[in-house]
């Protein structure tokens, strides 16, 4: 029973965590954003304006709640929940930080070490469509009906190209022993030669660019584009209906550097992140929270820098580039695994 | 366990039962969708992870939104949907479920096939176990299966490929 206690402990810990994580996010870009269009960004709330993302969650939380008359209420409802919970979920397999040991107690930080791990990255990034499409399906409006069949059109196409290249990194798990494995646990503690980092590192901008596409984060926010679709799925919310959708975007943003952060850069690991030591476990977070805090930058980068590509250019640019190189990646990984591994 | 198993399979069941009793198209897909993610739960709670990731990864995460995307195109509120339907239709509809419980019945009478107890091990479903069956005890069956789908891929291309004139200049 103590198992299920200490698992509803992390969870809700992560939950507090990712929750005060996405808060800080909007802050965090918008500060950024500000720094790369040359003006100040928020600074009237608090000192620096750090409290401007919470008189933003109180804002969210006391705006009317406003149903509209038109729309399938039961499912306009349900959908933002659902967009949001496959984010939160994801992070039940990552771990954000080595075990700590006391005396013969081990606490493990990371909720679930399930044997198919990178598997359920897959299954879950593969429903988080469902809180989009439906949210734009019910609101009975062509905008944002619209905006939901680019999502599905648009998630359904990189996740070719995701799942391609997770194949590629798992094969190399085979690299010097017997049999690889699926889980994320695992892959972190085996030990790779450096020729296999850069190979992996070869695939990382591809990654990159698929994590972009499945969090419909600019250049591939053509769900929203607010130019053509005046804000696509989510036109007909308000309040914190529109807030959660919100999160779901920005959430699986912070779930997607941590993905890459434990696949591509050796998650917690870094000098001074001993496992079995007291000081291991705040270091290794340390190293963790660094590494997704720089990819997050790189995110917000691109955003910033890069203007929206149009809409068949990006069915085109993953059907024609990414997955052929994607597939390439994959058969070239194979033949190293077999001839060198 | 027999509980849990119990609540799994009755809402398998109203899944499948909301998706002949919508009038709505969308919510037949997404009682198919909550089928789906009960029979997942299933095999995970038989020791398949492998098996149940995929149920979610193949059927929830591609199979049902196809569903939605093309629901969504067509337009989800059709009236006519289930009236004025043929005599003959119905009749079919009735034959073939008729075929299909006696196909379950027969199934069901007979004495479970040998080795099934492989499968039922605490490891009979794991990646492992399920790579060696389906890449070195059934290689051939498995790659006709998918030279098989290939052709069926293949032959939706061809269908849907459009003849194009090719550019005067």
């Amino acid at each position: 029973m103590s198992i299920v206690l200490l698992s509803i402990l992390k969870s809700l810990a992560l939950i507090i965590l990712l929750l005060t994580g996405f808060a800080y996010l909007t802050y965090y870009e918008r500060k950024l954003l500000a720094r790369f269009h040359v003006r100040r960004g928020p600074n009237r709330a608090g000192p620096f304006g750090l409290l401007q993302p919470i008189a933003d969650a109180v804002k969210a939380i006391f705006k009317e709640e406003i149903v509209p008359g038109h729309v399938d209420k039961l499912i306009y409802i349900v959908a933002p929940a659902l967009s949001l919970i496959p984010a939160l979920v994801i992070f039940a397999v990552i771990p954000i930080a080595p075990d700590l040991r006391l005396g013969g107690f081990t606490l493990q930080f990371h909720v679930a070490d399930i044997n198919v791990g990178l598997l359920y990255l897959a299954a879950i990034a593969s429903v988080a469509t469902y809180g989009i499409i439906l949210g734009g399906w019910s609101s009975n409006n062509n905008y944002a009906l619209l905006g939901s069949l680019r999502t599905a059109a648009q998630m359904i196409s990189y996740e070719l190209p995701f799942g391609l290249l997770l194949a590629a990194i798992i094969l190399t798990t085979n690299i010097g022993r017997e049999a690889g494995t699926l889980s994320l646990i695992e892959i972190l503690n085996q030990p790779r030669p450096w020729w296999l980092w850069l190979w992996l590192w070869l695939a990382f901008p591809m990654f990159f660019i698929t994590m972009l596409a499945e969090s419909n984060r600019s250049p591939f926010d053509l769900p929203e584009t607010e130019n053509e679709l005046i804000a696509g799925f989510q036109v007909e919310y308000g309040g914190i209906k529109f807030a959660l959708f919100f999160m779901a975007e920005y959430i699986s943003m912070i779930t997607g550097s941590a993905i890459m952060a434990t696949l591509f850069f050796g998650g917690w690991r870094g000098p001074f992140a001993d496992p079995g030591t007291w000081y291991g476990p705040i270091v290794g977070f340390g190293w963790f929270f660094l590494k997704v805090v720089a990819l997050l930058f790189v995110y917000i980068w691109v955003r910033a820098s890069v203007p929206r590509i149009r809409y068949d250019q990006l069915l085109q640019f993953c059907w024609k580039v990414l997955t052929p190189l994607s597939i390439g990646y994959l058969v070239l990984t194979a033949l190293i695994v077999v001839f060198v591994g | 366990m027999p509980l849990l198993f119990a609540a799994l399979a009755l809402i398998a069941l109203v899944g499948a039962a909301g998706v002949l009793l919508s009038r709505n198209p969308v919510y037949s897909a997404l009682s198919l969708l909550l089928n789906f993610v009960a029979f997942a739960v299933m095999y995970v709670m038989l020791s398949a992870q492998f098996l149940g990731v995929v149920q979610i990864i193949v059927y929830a995460g591609a199979i049902v939104v196809l569903f939605l995307f093309v629901v969504m195109l067509i337009g989800g509120n059709l009236p006519a949907l289930g009236r004025g339907r043929r005599a003959y239709v119905r009749a079919a509809g009735v034959i073939l479920a008729a075929l299909f419980l006696l196909a379950l019945l027969f199934g069901l009478a007979r004495p479970l096939p040998n080795g099934l107890a492989a499968v039922g091990a605490p490891d009979g479903g794991s990646v492992q176990a399920l790579g060696l069956a389906l890449y070195v005890d059934h290689i051939v069956p498995f790659e006709l299966a998918s030279i098989l789908l290939l052709t069926a891929m293949l032959g939706g291309i061809v269908l849907a490929r459009r003849y194009q004139a090719p550019p005067k200049d």
